[in-house]
């Protein structure tokens, strides 16, 4: 039977399981929204803005696994969704990202609202297409999705015209694609894995650094399997947290510009570093000539570009990592590593985590611990960009892979409130906090109005420092204080969360934390904490841009009274 | 580090934007193609590309796996080091009088090129042959005045059958890399 452009694009995404979508209507999309109710199966959440609607995939599809679908009009709307594709590419999220497009004949001339979208995102997708035909859909649909899950996940993008919607075409959704350019590498070679083993089992200072592609592969249990089997500490990089359970004895937290000091210190000691789905970004490995410098490498990744890219390695296995795992853990001998481990130890003593000092400020330290104590860790904490998302990876303690959603490789500032509106809709059953920071969340505050129309339950956390605060950081530490263009002036976030019809509670006292976390938590719906944090505490420890992990500055150990010098309004 | 010719061989699917998308790549890396030629393969729907560029073998290595990533590049072979066969073919309008039309054939005849094209004031010259002959070609003809030039860019393929993909291969010792 012949169906529209716009019924094949349903039953496309039906058959793909999608049963949520991000979107933002507009001219050329009409024929779609028009078909849309033919098909209740899809929940189509309205967002405010085209960037909410990839931001939203993205922490949908990390929540879940499964691939985020967003959609935007043509021009404008597609140009909004830019930012949010881009930060999925970096961070190798599954998302498809659906354009309209202006019907075929306008193509080319400058119509309105007609922008070449897959041409601007052509660096930014794992593949685009342009949908031509209407025939050609469901192809596309099948390629688009299987592509976009497959492999190294990330974004595709179909711009599909006004007119290809309207057309028709006998609908059949394909069972199998034919991509003979597209290559899946499996399992790693079983020489360079025996050539692994021997290095592994011959090493008395071994150390696992995991990245986000533990996850996707969803290989934490082999990844802690290894761990004990061959008690080697595991640290994390940003994206890897919650990857291997931070509560385990053989973990020492994340690497790198806000790591801890011992993983650091662990970095440089290590006579073999063994990296596991990661792709040694420069904020993990700070200089790279100081990076683990008595170390041999292994490197284990399933993109065989991301091989020697940064830092070159002796053993590359290419392969998924959970396979590649596996198969280790056979040709393993189990070992110990006593004296290595009581000399981390020892490292962890010398160089704590910054804990929560003595201050009668609100410490964002402080409130993150307690939001770990109320929730015992079981929450799914997504946020924002800047300090209060290093203090989270920091001070919250993660359990689960999937638990922590964050924006990496692109460090996009306004990511925190869709992506944690897209992980709640994903997971309803869990509970869903967004740390966020004042900055951060008025890059894309207008997505309280969708938490409000959708009655999307996350309960959110400003860390309100009146500051541009990572930026006014780098400023106080390495441009004398010249406080430009940072400090900030908030509206009040209770009052603004109330003209949406959200709750919200102002705190500016430490004794005030625990009862308001209490407050958001029994509160049925989105709720909104206000926490004014002392205006100019700095994340530490810290690697300084350009310097070796090594190097890393430790929080001064005077009594810090920026707080006292300026008063809280 | 030294940066060397690098001859790249790409086999992709005949499809709009293929080109678009592979020569965005060494934009990034900041890569200037010293020639790009593209033609059908010996299969319908696949196209042959040759690529021709300066750069050190570890940035063109990355970029020949950033090559291979694309969905519609079906395979890539860095050629540079293989016994080749290489071709570029090139048409020369040389300035030619009465005078000169002489001494200009007996250039072509030695490179053994062709005279396509005859006018009162020019000769067209269509050589092929490697990158050298045609430069030294080129070179002789200079001193008649060339009016124009085309050229196809270079061409080639592997003596013998085209070589599997080397997989795997160690980035060098950690002892001696990192600046």
């Amino acid at each position: 039977m012949k169906k529209t452009g716009a019924q094949i694009i349903c039953e496309s995404l039906i058959a793909e399981g999608v049963d949520v979508m991000f979107g933002f209507p507009g001219g050329v999309l009409l024929p779609f929204y028009d078909t849309l109710p033919q098909y209740p199966q899809i929940r189509h959440i309205l967002v405010r803005h085209e960037q909410g609607a990839a931001h939203a995939a993205d922490g949908y599809a990390r929540a879940t696994g499964k691939v985020g679908v967003c959609m935007a009009t043509s021009g404008p709307g597609a140009t909004n969704l830019v930012t949010g594709i881009a930060n999925a590419y970096l961070d190798s999220v599954p998302m498809v990202a659906l354009t309209g497009q202006v019907a075929r004949p306008f193509i080319g001339k400058d119509a309105f609202q007609e922008i070449d979208i897959s041409g601007i995102t052509l660096p930014i997708t794992k593949h685009s297409y342009v949908a031509m035909d209407t025939g050609a859909l469901a192809k596309i649909f099948k390629e688009a999705f299987y592509i976009a899950r497959t492999g190294r996940p990330g974004p595709v993008l179909i711009d599909i015209p006004k007119d290809v919607m309207q057309d028709s075409a006998e609908f059949n959704y394909p069972d199998r694609v034919s991509l003979p350019g597209y290559k899946i590498p499996t399992s790693g070679h079983p020489t360079q894995l025996k050539l692994a083993a021997k290095l592994i089992n011959e090493a008395k200072r071994p150390l696992i650094i995991a990245g986000r592609g533990v996850i996707i592969s969803g290989a934490s249990a082999e990844l802690k399997q290894l761990a004990e089997k061959s008690q080697i500490p595991v640290i994390t990089t940003l994206l890897g947290i919650g990857c291997f359970p931070e509560n385990h004895v053989l973990s020492y937290g994340m690497a790198g510009m806000h790591g801890t000091g011992y993983a650091n210190k662990a970095l440089e000691e290590t006579d073999l570093l063994i990296a596991i789905g990661m792709r040694f970004d420069d904020r993990v490995t700070g200089k790279i000539s100081g990076f683990a410098p008595k170390a041999k490498i292994i490197h284990i990744d399933l993109d065989p570009a991301e091989i020697g890219k940064n830092v070159n390695v002796d053993i590359p296995i290419v392969g998924d990592v959970k396979a590649v795992l596996q198969a280790m853990h056979k040709i393993l001998e189990s070992s110990r590593h006593i004296e290595w481990i009581r000399q981390l130890d020892e490292f962890r003593k010398l160089h704590p985590l910054t804990d929560v000092r003595e201050s009668s400020g609100l410490l964002p330290q402080y409130i993150i611990r307690k939001l770990y104590e109320a929730t015992n860790g079981d929450a799914i904490v997504v946020t924002g960009v800047g300090q209060h998302q290093m203090w989270t990876a920091q001070h919250y303690i993660f359990h689960e892979p999937d638990s922590f959603i964050s924006s990496g490789g692109l460090g996009t500032m306004g990511f925190g409130l869709p992506a944690a509106m897209g992980a709640k809709v994903g997971r309803p059953e869990k509970a869903v906090w967004l740390i966020d920071g004042d900055g951060s969340f008025q890059m894309t505050i207008q997505e309280l109005a969708t938490l409000a129309q959708d009655n999307i339950a996350i309960k959110i956390a400003v860390m309100n420092n009146g500051y541009l605060g990572m930026v006014r950081q780098w400023q106080d530490l390495f441009y004398k204080k010249n406080y430009v263009a940072t400090p900030l002036s908030c509206p009040d976030f209770v009052k603004v969360a109330e003209a949406y019809g959200i709750a919200g509670v102002k705190v500016t006292r430490r004794e005030e934390v625990e009862p308001a976390i209490e407050q958001a938590m029994a509160h049925d719906g989105p709720f909104l904490i206000n926490f004014m944090v002392e205006p100019e505490e700095n994340v530490f420890p810290m690697v300084p841009p350009g310097a070796s992990n090594i190097e890393f500055i430790e929080e001064p150990k005077k009594e810090v009274t920026a707080w006292q010098r300026r008063s809280i309004p | 580090m030294a940066t060397t010719k690098h001859t790249l061989v790409a086999i992709v699917q005949d499809k709009p934007g293929v080109l678009n998308r592979m020569v965005s790549l060494f934009r990034r890396r900041g890569f200037n193609i010293d020639s790009i030629a593209v033609g059908h393969s010996e299969v319908a729907h696949l196209s042959r590309v040759t690529i021709v560029v300066n750069g050190t073998t570890a940035t063109v290595e990355q970029v020949r796996k950033q090559l291979d990533k694309l969905i519609d590049v079906v395979k890539v072979f860095d050629i540079t080091g293989e016994k080749l066969t290489g071709r570029e073919l090139a048409l020369v309008k040389v300035k030619a009088s009465s005078a000169t039309r002489g001494d200009i054939i007996e250039i072509a005849d030695i490179f053994r090129a062709n005279i396509v094209d005859v006018a009162s004031d020019s000769l067209t010259i269509e050589i092929t042959g490697d990158e050298d002959k045609i430069e030294s070609m080129l070179k002789l003809l200079g001193g008649f005045g060339i009016k124009e030039i085309a050229r196809t860019g270079h061409i080639a393929m592997v003596r013998g059958s085209l070589g599997t993909m080397p997989e795997e291969k160690a980035t060098k010792s950690r002892a001696k890399k990192q600046e």
